[in-house]
């Protein structure tokens, strides 16, 4: 039971290139959609005077069922025999990227839908970006809409070649490309016949073939200190471990301030242990405890994080308010939080064509993607996101608002 | 690494930042098999001693084992009880005879949380609520900010990412915390299992019926089931085809109910 694996999914794709049909025709051919929901969105739909629409499945807000578009995000759940998936929806609208970038941010893997009767659009490079950004590389292509141009193999082959020259510019190469009809389930559950020319799995096999990644505890040890609790007289140090594992008497370095110290004890509440890996959240003492302190780090002694005032990013900017090199700004990452600033924006770049907008910008502007060079005012442990995803990535806030997201790809 | 560990994280690593972030803050315990899930992992997250209040919002109407089962586990979980309830309104007789649901939910449920919100100060207050409960939920953040009049405004929610949330009440009136919101139904009675956490009765068959999901006495209805144990839940879980709030009241009135009700301050 407990070993059954879980995949996270985000499905992204252009307006109206059949996400949320997809959504639903996954829920609806695993039996994940109760009858009594369907009923209550045949009936919204009976009343709205329009056929049956599988979108509602998702789409819950009053706003987004009136005006026919997806606004935030949202999370929904089924399951094939061989695992739990938790599906994620993202907006297709520019307007709503942070909600893409706030679901897709959850994600695991991904599902990108191209209408092969439309071909690539705007919304469909601006996504593709984001996951090569987030480092969604594993991917499903889905060639929704077959059905519109007859099946044709001459027109999937022609926008299957559109799409992948696109994202190998990403460095994005997808898993598996798929022809389908999410209407009509064509390609889902079984192998259809009116793609005879396609030998490849459907959508659900697809899914089920991807792998999830590599054990993140096999690499060095990080962990985060969030926070440091007494308790009957102990002080006990509360965080997750990012990366690696550790274990009762070992020693480790606290970041920044470089002290040596040794674990006396691995605790959780009511459960004996002596050891805590990757992605758990625990409590462990150490021999030194006076100066740990939320924001430190604990790491591996003989092979460190990067420590420095100076990182080189990609920065997404999801503000409507437009930003000026030079402004105050507060970098978080993990647990950590320092004021900030840009100093150099080196090339902006629009995300929906991949071109460069200009070299040594001054401002970066909602949905643009910057890279720039970021000066803290306090030195900051990290890694490049490249190899611990965990340790490379930061969000800039401005006064109490999320403004970015970044990944860290150099430091100096 | 075990796929409920994993969960079980998550939501420890959230009620943690929400500690750290803000001064005030507590815990809203309906005493059904979610928060009583979500109050063992702040038990966790604390190694025993919850450092917050957790209040139960009561209608006066609950079912009488839920009143037991308060008492008996905030006793011997030494919890700083506080119990909300809006007298003024259920002396003047409000109920859930009198009038739409959506009444009562909003009196004896949101207007009580409000008033004892105002009396406390609270910054953030824990909730038990999952995405997969109903679809408004669905669209939730892990932290989300509500105004003075306890407005959502789910058309412009804040970005997260990577586990950074928004981290300041300033501009609102205070944030509502989610720390199980990535959590399915199936993933909670599984996690019941492990921890080999209490429950109340209701959850268990007797005469062929159960409570799927509790509340007011009088707004809950039964379904069809022989689960009277955990793993018979589990079971029935994972082949059903009818939906967990399939017995409550509240979400049949309309299309939206739930919608209106969650803009306007409701859990």
């Amino acid at each position: 039971m407990g070993k059954r694996e879980s995949m996270k999914i985000v499905i992204v794709g252009h307006v109206d290139h059949g996400k949320s049909t997809l959504i639903g025709r996954l829920l609806y051919d695993t039996g994940s959609l109760p009858p009594d929901r369907m009923e209550v969105i045949r009936k919204t739909c009976e009343e709205m005077g329009m056929p049956v629409e599988f979108a509602f499945v998702m789409d819950h807000l009053r706003e987004e069922r009136e005006r026919g578009i997806t606004i935030d995000t949202a999370q929904t759940f089924f399951n094939t025999p061989s695992r739990d998936y938790v599906i994620i929806d993202a907006p297709g609208h520019k307007e709503f990227m942070k909600n893409m970038i706030t679901g897709a941010s959850q994600a695991e893997t991904s599902i990108l839908v191209i209408d092969v009767d439309e071909g690539v659009q705007e919304q469909t490079k601006r996504h593709a970006y984001i996951l090569g950004m987030l480092n969604l590389k594993k991917n499903i292509l889905v060639m929704n809409k077959m059905d519109l141009v007859d099946y044709s193999r001459e027109r999937f082959e022609e926008v299957r070649d559109e799409v992948t020259a696109f994202l190998k510019r990403l460095d994005i190469t997808p898993s598996y490309i798929v022809p389908a009809v999410g209407t009509l389930g064509e390609n889902f559950a079984k192998k259809s016949d009116k793609i005879p020319w396609y030998d490849g799995p459907t959508v659900f096999g697809a899914l089920d073939a991807l792998e999830k990644d590599k054990d993140i505890s096999e690499k060095p040890l990080r962990m985060p200190v969030q926070d440091v609790y007494e308790v009957e007289g102990k002080r006990i140090i509360a965080g997750r471990i990012e990366s690696g594992k550790l274990k009762d008497g070992e020693e480790l370095v606290l970041l920044p301030e470089d002290i040596k110290v040794k674990i006396t004890g691995v605790l959780e509440f009511n459960r004996e242990r002596h050891s805590a890996e990757a992605c758990e959240s625990i409590g462990i003492t150490i021999s030194d405890d006076g100066t740990a302190k939320r924001g430190d780090l604990l790491s591996d002694p003989g092979n460190r994080p990067r420590t420095g005032k100076k990182i080189i990013a990609t920065l997404f900017w999801m503000s409507p308010q437009a930003f000026d090199i030079g402004e105050k700004l507060t970098f978080r990452a993990n647990t950590q939080e320092t004021p900030c600033t840009v100093k150099e924006i080196m090339r902006r770049i629009d995300s929906s064509t991949l071109d460069v907008i200009e070299d040594n910008a001054r401002v970066l502007k909602e949905n643009e993607v910057g890279e720039i060079l970021i000066e803290c005012e306090k030195p900051v442990s990290f890694e490049l996101f490249r190899f611990i995803p965990e340790l490379g990535r930061f969000v800039l806030e401005r006064g109490n608002d999320i403004v970015a997201g970044g990944i860290i790809t150099h430091s100096l | 690494m075990d796929y409920l560990t994993e969960l079980e994280s998550k939501t420890i690593y959230v009620i943690r930042e929400a500690y750290s972030r803000f001064d005030r803050i507590g815990m809203l315990w309906s005493i059904g098999k979610d928060s009583t899930s979500l109050l063992w992992m702040c038990r966790k997250a604390f190694f025993g001693e919850v450092p917050f209040p957790i209040i139960h919002i009561d209608t006066s109407y609950k079912f009488k084992e839920i009143y037991e089962f308060r008492e008996k586990y905030a006793k011997e979980w030494n919890l700083d009880l506080k119990v909300a309830r809006n007298d003024r309104a259920i002396d003047a007789g409000m109920g859930p005879d009198k009038g739409a649901k959506l009444d009562c939910c909003n009196a004896l449920k949101t207007q009580a949380l409000k008033d004892f919100l105002a009396e406390l100060q609270l910054d953030a207050i824990l909730l038990g609520i999952r995405r997969d409960e109903h679809g408004i939920r669905s669209k939730e953040r892990y932290f989300s900010p509500r105004d003075e009049h306890f407005k959502w405004n789910y058309e412009d929610q804040p970005p997260e990412l990577w586990d950074q949330f928004k981290s300041s009440t300033e501009g609102h009136d205070h944030l509502r915390v989610h720390p199980i919101l990535h959590m399915t139904e199936l993933d909670i009675w599984r996690y019941v299992k492990k921890e080999d956490l209490p429950v109340v009765d209701l959850y268990f068959a007797k005469n062929g019926k159960r409570y799927r999901s509790i509340g007011c006495a009088c707004c809950c209805t039964t379904v069809d089931s022989d689960a009277d144990d955990i793993d018979k839940i589990i079971h029935e879980i994972e082949t059903t085809d009818v939906s967990e709030r399939s017995g409550r009241a509240q979400d049949k009135e309309d299309a939206y109910t739930m919608q209106k009700l969650r803009a306007l301050g409701y859990m």
